[in-house]
């Protein structure tokens, strides 16, 4: 029974973490139409940010409030030198682009962090561990991370409801021409999205990095179950991607446990039965 | 003494076939090209660096001469991509015409590059590759070893495990196949000594979520974990044991701490490893070694340099029996298996099946370094099963 509580903590954190790289990943998709490979090396940047800024300032959670601009203007940079010419492309030259970009910032991390695993301790006041049965203990840092996750996942939700930006995401979403002829730039809008489509991948990486450590190719992984929880919570939806993650979480942590010899396609395998039962994905529009 | 026409005959039929077989002096003047297949690029980079450092080290050491003859290196970037082996061993086989191989780091590599240095009879020296396959079925005249089986290290862990007084203990690694071949051993050992092994535990590979498989040991109780992962996932699985706090001794192959040592911190206080290198051993080879290495590199040695530097040392015992010419390949292949000297690493010796009989060493790390503790295992030879030379 202790065995079925752990890995629903092991779960939900999994997954909620993953919502993170995941959202920033449908947001570019949905709204910019741009297949983003190089997803995956902003998380990697992320956690290599971490390194680099807690390194700097002590403490993981400043590393994130100085890494998440950062982020953002990097995020900028990049639409401005290179995604914005994607756009109106076809999907061939959106994946041959990024991933290029996958390459460049591989070797912009050996060149500038090496190649040994680097890792940063977590914040002092978080680093004990809850004993939750007995002879296993749980680190509390981990349950922080499940509630900054899930703060940032409101944040999200309220942004794009709730405010103005917000509903300009979500008109530009389902019409761009009729977004520009009411009078609005959408191409400051879509660096916008695409910059924090960059900082919502960074945050998920500077956040996993004390549990996570970084080392090269760390970006590899989170690229391709984002993938999947894109297909499987339908392209372009906030609400898919987080229930997405979590099924994906979940069935990962369960999946170890109850059919270990499968536990490497398991995620792989609900995402064929979701394709088969909804194509569009669980919230996507057909 | 007059030759007739029907000696003459005989004579120079006799030397147009020997033609083939002795390779004329003037092969012999240029320098001997040794081919490197090593990662230098890619996850594996540093461990192919060190492997070169340590033989070039000490080919200089020998005044940049082995049997007496010049040694020039030929390096090939093999990727840790195994699709590439066979047609970068042949370029180094047959366009760098090198007379002798030395490689490599990833096992898959090795397995492939084997495969036709056996095919070609060319000399090969195996510096890292872990594989058991190499030194068991396919072992061969030409190919040596000189780093470690997967296999003996896990054997080696079962002994200390046992001395330590385990019985009960639980494994956990990828599934993979070096992860697999290093339970193996350990089971072997610990079994046979009258361990037990309560469940053995496996992540996909290269997966780095443990906490599912940390919860399934806190339920089965062992009195001691053996676990082996590699860099990025060593360390992060050395952080979320000691976070787990479960309380249980950890063990593993020297691999499962090696490089990731200061990052673990705290995490991987107490962690035992055996190893059949620690860079503290007294012995004077060790001393002198470790004393050139630092001078020339500005860094520490590691176990991948000592067996970089042990390749050097074993082409030269091969090289020294032919008077550096390697066409002589029987000779240099049988001189190089009866191979024994001292290594940093301790007493050195060829086993039948060309790996390295050798002692492996209990190191526990502590503050960010692994301190020796003692020999693990006395002369450890290699399991051969499979291997047909003796």
């Amino acid at each position: 029974m202790s065995l079925v509580l752990i890995q629903l903590l092991n779960g939900l954190q999994y997954g909620l973490l993953i919502f993170l790289a995941a959202s920033g990943l449908t947001l570019v998709f949905g709204i910019l139409g741009v297949i983003n490979l190089s997803h995956g090396s902003f998380y990697m940047l992320g956690a290599y940010l971490a390194l680099s800024l807690t390194g700097l300032t002590g403490d993981v959670f400043l590393a994130l409030a100085l890494g998440i601009p950062i982020a953002f203007l990097f995020g900028m940079a990049i639409e401005w030198l290179f995604i914005r010419h994607l756009y109106n492309r076809d999907h061939l030259q959106q994946v041959l682009l990024t991933f290029a970009l996958i390459l460049v910032f591989n070797e912009i991390q050996q060149s500038v962090w090496g190649s040994h695993p680097l890792s940063i301790p977590a914040p002092s006041y978080l680093s004990a561990s809850i004993k939750i049965t007995e002879g296993l203990s749980y680190p509390v840092y981990r349950l922080a991370l499940m509630l900054i996750c899930l703060a940032l996942a409101l944040l999200m939700v309220f942004v794009i409801q709730k405010t103005r930006v917000g509903r300009m995401i979500r008109a530009a979403e389902s019409n761009r021409e009729m977004v520009e002829a009411l009078g609005f730039d959408a191409r400051i809008l879509f660096r916008l999205v695409f910059a924090a489509g960059v900082a919502l991948a960074a945050t998920a990486g500077i956040l996993a990095a004390p549990v996570e450590s970084a080392y090269p190719g760390i970006g590899d992984r989170v690229l391709i179950i984002s993938f999947v929880v894109v297909v499987i919570g339908g392209i372009g939806s906030i609400r898919g991607a987080f229930v997405g993650s979590l099924l994906i979480g979940l069935a990962d942590a369960f999946g170890k446990v109850f059919v270990p010899q499968f536990s490497a396609i398991i995620i792989y395998a609900l995402m064929a039965l979701v394709l088969v039962m909804r194509p569009a994905g669980l919230f996507g529009r057909a | 003494m007059t030759i007739d026409r029907r000696k003459f005959l005989v004579y120079a039929g006799a030397t147009g076939v020997a033609m083939p077989f002795v390779r004329p002096s003037w092969a012999q003047s240029g320098a001997l090209r040794v081919g490197l297949l090593l990662p230098y690029s890619g996850t594996f980079a540093p461990l192919g660096e060190a492997i070169t450092r340590g033989l070039e080290l000490f080919v200089k050491s020998q005044g940049g001469k082995l049997g007496g003859r010049d040694v020039t290196f030929v390096k090939v970037d093999d990727e840790s991509a195994p699709p590439k082996a066979t047609e970068l061993t042949t370029k180094l086989i047959q366009g760098e015409k090198a007379d002798i191989l030395v490689g490599t780091v990833h096992s898959g590599v090795a397995m492939a590059m084997v495969k036709i240095a056996r095919e070609q009879g060319v000399p090969t020296i195996v510096p890292n590759a872990g594989a058991d396959a190499i030194t068991r079925g396919m072992c061969g005249e030409n190919i040596f070893r000189t780093s470690f089986a997967n296999g003996a290290v896990g054997e080696a862990t079962g002994l200390a495990m046992l001395a330590a007084g385990h019985r009960k203990a639980v494994t956990m690694t990828w599934k993979y196949a070096a992860g697999e071949e290093m339970v193996n051993g350990f089971k072997r050992a610990f079994t046979k000594g009258g361990g037990q092994i309560l469940k053995d535990l496996t992540v996909p590979f290269p997966d780095v979520e443990f906490q599912s498989a940390l919860a399934e040991i806190s339920t089965l109780k062992p009195d001691s974990v053996y676990s082996f992962f590699a860099g990025g996932g060593a360390l992060k699985f050395l952080k979320d044991y000691a976070a787990a706090k479960l309380g249980i001794p950890l063990w593993g192959p020297g691999f499962l701490t090696d490089g990731v040592e200061k990052a673990a911190g705290e995490a991987g206080n107490g962690v035992k490893t055996v190893l059949h290198y620690v860079d503290t051993l007294d012995n004077p080879e060790n001393k002198a070694f470790v004393k050139a290495f630092s001078e020339a590199y500005k860094v520490n040695p590691d176990v991948y340099a000592v067996q970089g530097w042990d390749a050097g040392q074993l082409l030269k015992v091969g090289l020294g029996a032919v008077g550096g010419d390697a066409a002589k390949r029987k000779e240099l292949n049988a001189a190089m298996a009866k191979a024994s000297f001292a290594s940093p690493r301790g007493p050195f010796r060829m086993s039948p099946s060309h790996d390295v009989v050798q002692n492996y060493y209990l190191r526990e790390l502590k503050g960010g370094a692994n301190g020796y503790l003692g020999v693990a295992a006395k002369e450890l030879a290699p399991d051969a099963t499979g291997c047909k030379l003796n």
